[in-house]
């Protein structure tokens, strides 16, 4: 840790969720306790056991002009949506283009158009392909989408992690600025994975929720009865940017961007390590890279995904590497898990939380399991103290990877 | 089926429309896809797959790189 060291500040929020279609809508939608689960009604639904997810509240291929729309994957709709809103928010900052970065990653990739290209393929021919398939289904799509519609050059990535991918994708934009490569980045995560494959694939997995007759019941991280997550679809983009090129333009500063932590598992592809050894590394790297002690940490958005295995886990290792006095919460109670897209939405509303000073509650926790020491925020929202006051975002993916995010207040 | 050339031009210019946001109006027969519609090769492929699906017919690459303008769309349709 270099006192002197450059500090990045977040400046614009985009949000497309299963809650609100924008920040603000979606921001309400949290602190009222809403779900956005819903039954689906597709015509796969029969073919799989689960018959509800997240789906997004607002569909992005309403918001975006047609031709524009009908070239991207979902994935890359929600992902344009969200940072559009991000970069207006930020005040559409001008920046040399050499100076302006972008890292957007989804978990999956542009799966829909995989599918359906293949369907086209198969059943019609190779000449019927749109010839904007590649695009679509690249992984590095949706951030190079941004890049074009921003005219940034500064370098353009795509962080595929699995579910921890929208968080990475959020550490490497801090760490992009820190090292002096780019003064303004555009970052976050997206998912557009809502389709009879992957519902059959994670289900295969015995991962999924399979509470058919409650779907807005069905995400209930660290309750007794949770039995799996809940798929949801969006995106999560912040503007972060270099404290000196914010200040000399005047912008509206939410929060610091302070510090990332990263480590691998190296136990299982799929299961947590049962000692919490993974995540307890990157916590601890996370608060020592913010330059931040446990007790600064007032609120962690957990990665709580409602599944019997990993939220108790989270917690114990929370408690160990930050202690136990944060306000915990896990919104995937109400947007369901987003994948890649959950460390994008997620850190947006880490930041919220620091800005307005209120943590919103876990919904559906009515028996809360045994061996959680942290004081886990249901039943009502709980305030944030004023004066310094630090957050975690922490997001894990499949394969092992763990990453922690630390915002502070502005 | 016989499609008149009225009928032709007011499919090419829904189909372009939708792919580019050009108004379908201004797709006119002595227009060019690239001088006049700016209009890249890539909607161009995106155009033809959709125009072989609305009118019925083949359209192979060394034809297409042929077809300049509106009318040369019409014409080839119509043959």
């Amino acid at each position: 840790m270099s006192a002197n060291r450059v500090r990045v500040v977040v400046t614009g929020l985009g949000a497309t969720t299963p809650v609100g279609g924008d920040v603000t809508s979606t921001w309400t939608a949290l602190l009222a306790g809403q779900s956005g689960v819903k039954a689906l009604t597709t015509d796969w639904i029969d073919t799989v056991p689960v018959k509800f997810a997240g789906t997004a509240a607002v569909d992005p291929a309403e918001v975006l002009p047609r031709p524009e729309a009908r070239r991207l994957d979902r994935s890359e709709q929600f992902a344009m949506v969200a940072s559009r809103e991000a970069w207006q928010d930020a005040g559409s900052p001008e920046v040399p283009p050499e100076r302006l970065g972008v890292v957007v990653s989804s978990g999956i990739g542009g799966i829909n158009t995989t599918l359906s290209a293949y369907d086209t393929y198969r059943e019609r021919g190779w000449n019927r392909l749109s010839p904007f398939t590649v695009p679509m289904l690249m992984p590095n799509g949706p951030a190079a989408w941004i890049g074009l519609d921003l005219g940034a050059q500064a370098g353009v990535h795509a962080t595929v992690s699995a579910c921890a991918s929208g968080a990475e994708a959020i550490g490497h934009a801090m760490d992009m600025i820190r090292v002096g490569r780019a003064d303004v980045v555009v970052a976050g995560g997206t998912e557009a994975a809502i389709h009879g494959l992957n519902i059959a694939a994670f289900a295969a997995a015995r991962a999924m929720s399979t509470r058919n007759d409650d779907p807005a019941g069905a995400s209930r991280p660290w309750d007794r009865g949770r039995d799996g997550f809940v798929l949801g679809e969006g995106a999560g983009i912040v503007v972060l940017e270099s404290e000196e090129h914010a200040r000399a333009r005047g912008a509206h500063i939410y929060a610091y961007c302070s510090g990332v932590g990263y480590s691998a598992d190296a136990h299982h592809i799929t299961q947590p390590e049962p000692d919490g050894r993974g995540i307890i590394m990157a916590m601890t790297q996370a608060l020592t890279d913010a330059g931040v002690t446990g007790h600064d940490i007032k609120h962690v958005n957990a990665h709580a995904t409602s599944t019997p295995a990993g939220d108790v886990g989270e917690v114990q290792a929370v408690a160990k590497a930050i202690g136990t006095h944060p306000l915990v919460t896990s919104t995937k109670s109400m947007t369901g898990h987003l994948l890649g897209g959950a460390g994008g939405i997620e850190s947006v509303f880490t930041i919220k939380a620091l800005q307005e000073r209120v943590v919103p509650a876990t919904i559906n926790i009515d028996d809360l399991d045994d061996g959680i020491e942290v004081d886990i925020v249901h039943g009502k929202n709980r305030t944030l103290p004023d004066g310094d006051v630090a957050a975690v975002n922490n997001s894990f993916g499949f394969g092992g990877h763990n990453v922690t995010v630390v915002f502070k207040g502005a | 089926m016989a499609a008149t050339e009225q009928d032709i031009l007011q499919g090419l210019g829904k189909i372009i429309n939708e792919i580019t946001g050009i108004p379908a109006s201004e797709v006119t027969p002595e227009k060019s896809f690239v001088d006049d519609l700016d209009i890249d090769s890539l909607s161009m492929v995106e155009i033809a797959v959709a125009a072989q699906d609305e009118f019925g017919v083949e359209i192979p690459d060394d034809q297409l790189k042929n077809l300049k303008t509106v009318k040369d769309v019409l014409t080839f349709i119509q043959n």
